[in-house]
């Protein structure tokens, strides 16, 4: 009685919650679709905004700076990132440590308009000219951190005793690191990959200080759009783009959920085996 | 040794990168706040000045604090802060009403549901904010849907007026920040031991009390990691106030935008964002010591 209760109230809190997150996404994808220029009258089925889309060539143009930015600065963070997380889980004690946590952390919370600023400061104080490597470099530099939060996790719960067999076995600390480490944190690198790939993807503000003349985003070129008003384009273009997240936003899913049913079974059989 | 060597590259590669493209851009930032701006390439002057009028050496610091100055006069940039801090503080408050059920009834929810219940919280995170703070412009506005369909009902007679006020910038907030707050609440409701509350129960606890006393003390940290996870960006949001908010609502983030993009001053655009930074300290270093703490007890 007392639970049955409670849990219509819990089925009403996520009715709304869900829906108070969804329903805006997918009023703005059925409107993609809408025969009429007006975004808010439906006017029957088309996709012809879509086809707009393919012929308007600074969209074009943006959506293939925006994929190269994406791809190098995911991967460099990365990179960069899993060096990062393994400080973090790994040598708790080294000189300069807090001054490493708190690098990792900031980047997290610290409002956008500062960071893009910081940066494209740095970018005129070194003279480097503003456009691709400069975006990417700011992109590598605040979606690192969350690979980095991303690697730590995932190496907290890590069974050490692996490692330890295989250099007891006359691996490399190099070679074992290759060999076992990466290989059991690698879910985490894919997930942290596909993170950073989207947090590129979507960054309007840290893009809008770093980038040049010749460098105009995606989300740059839709924001100067949406300042002019709502338009279906913008709805066809946000469908694909939040198509293009979902599936891997869904892909980063599966591979961690797919690696922890693994884990569990490698570790019943190793219990079984005992 | 081998491994030490190894260790002392793992840890330099991320220390030097962070150094290079966080660090030092903050002092550069620093540095700039306390400049005159010119008409020049770059828009600012030196700090120091090697050379004296006569081109001989004759180093000279030169600081200035006018721009310090004119943040702490001038009425615009006062207010500004102040506008950022209400409405960061309100959105926090309002998603944390909103989340706190939603986290809760996650956390209670089969287990079997729980990884897709937090999938579709993580989703919409996933998906750009820009994005999102559009799809509300359809929703809010005078002909909107939302006026539409209240009209329709017959709720009200003429169209509500949400649009570029301060309630379009907090539902702006609250909607995107939201995962921000559900995520670190369910992960603090979900460990929680349900027998604690049967043990209130026994106790003669009725479940509003066991609530209060209970469940929510316990679920503080998540309490605590979700509201900083919303307040501290949300003072310095831009894109949200800049889209949803009308010209009346000054936030910190719009205003730093203007005066670098619009008045090219990046001397005062340093010198907000170096007050900014200093007024979100203690948070930001609240949250790191709280994710600094967790981190070593998941270690444990």
């Amino acid at each position: 009685m007392n639970a049955s209760r409670l849990s219509t109230v819990n089925i009403v809190a996520l009715t709304i919650g869900f829906a108070f997150l969804y329903v805006p996404i997918l009023i703005l994808i059925v409107f993609s679709f809408n025969e009429s220029r007006l975004v808010t009258v439906w006017a029957g089925f088309s996709t012809k905004w879509y086809a707009a889309l393919l012929e308007n060539r600074q969209i074009m143009d943006a959506a293939w700076i925006t994929l190269r930015v994406a791809i190098v600065s995911a991967t460099v963070a990365t990179i960069i990132g899993t060096l990062a997380g393994l400080t973090l889980a790994r040598f708790v004690r080294f000189r300069g440590r807090t001054l490493f946590t708190g690098m990792i952390y900031a980047p997290l919370v610290m409002p956008e308009v500062i960071t893009g600023l910081a940066l494209l400061l740095l970018f005129v104080a070194l003279d480097w000219d503003r456009g691709y490597w400069t975006v990417t470099l700011a992109h590598a530099t605040f979606s690192m951190a969350y690979v980095a939060v991303i690697v730590q996790s995932r190496l907290v719960g890590f069974d050490r005793s692996l490692e330890e067999a295989a250099m007891d076995l006359g691996a490399t600390p190099l070679r074992t690191f290759f060999a076992v480490t990466l290989t059991l944190i690698a879910p985490a690198l894919i997930a942290g990959w596909l993170l950073a790939f989207t947090l590129s993807l979507d960054d309007l503000v840290i893009a809008s200080f770093a980038s040049g003349p010749g460098a105009t985003t995606l989300p740059m070129r839709i924001y100067s759009q949406v300042r002019l008003g709502v338009t279906p384009e913008i709805n066809a273009i946000s469908t694909i783009l939040i198509a293009i997240v979902a599936c891997g936003a869904v892909a980063a899913t599966l591979v961690q959920k797919r690696s922890l049913v693994l884990r569990r079974r490698a570790e019943a059989a190793a219990r079984a085996d005992v | 040794m081998n491994t030490s060597w190894g260790k002392r590259l793992v840890i330099a590669a991320p220390y030097l990168w962070l150094g290079l493209f966080f660090l030092i851009p903050f002092l550069i930032v620093l540095k700039l706040s306390f400049a005159e701006v010119v008409l020049a390439r770059p828009p600012y002057t030196p700090l120091i000045e090697w050379l004296n009028a006569a081109g001989q050496f004759a180093p000279k610091l030169r600081v200035n604090f006018a721009n310090y100055l004119l943040l702490l006069s001038d009425d615009l940039y006062i207010r500004s802060f102040l506008i950022s801090l209400r409405i960061a503080f309100f959105a926090t408050l309002i998603a944390l009403a909103v989340g706190y059920p939603l986290a809760y009834a996650m956390a209670r929810a089969p287990e079997s549901w729980r990884a897709i219940l937090v999938m579709l919280v993580i989703l919409p995170f996933w998906t750009s904010f820009l994005i999102r703070v559009y799809a509300w412009i359809g929703i809010l506005k005078n002909e909107g849907l939302l006026n539409a369909a209240l009209m329709a009902v017959g709720i009200i007679s003429k169209p509500l007026v949400i649009m570029n006020t301060d309630w379009a910038v907090y539902i702006g907030i609250v909607y995107s920040y939201l995962p921000f707050m559900v995520l670190p609440l369910y992960a603090a409701l979900e460990k929680q031991d349900p027998s604690l509350l049967e043990a209130a129960a026994d106790l003669g606890a009725p479940p509003w009390k066991a609530f209060w006393t209970v469940t929510v003390p316990l679920s503080l940290p998540g309490i605590v990691a979700g509201s900083l996870l919303v307040f501290i960006p949300a003072v310095g949001e831009f894109v949200i106030p800049d889209i949803l908010g009308g010209s009346g609502t000054l936030m910190i983030g719009k205003t730093l935008w203007a005066e670098f993009f619009n008045n090219r001053d990046w001397p005062l655009a340093s010198a907000i964002a170096v007050v900014l930074l200093v007024v979100l300290v203690v948070p930001i270093v609240w949250f790191q010591r709280q994710q600094a703490a967790r981190a070593v007890e998941d270690g444990r």
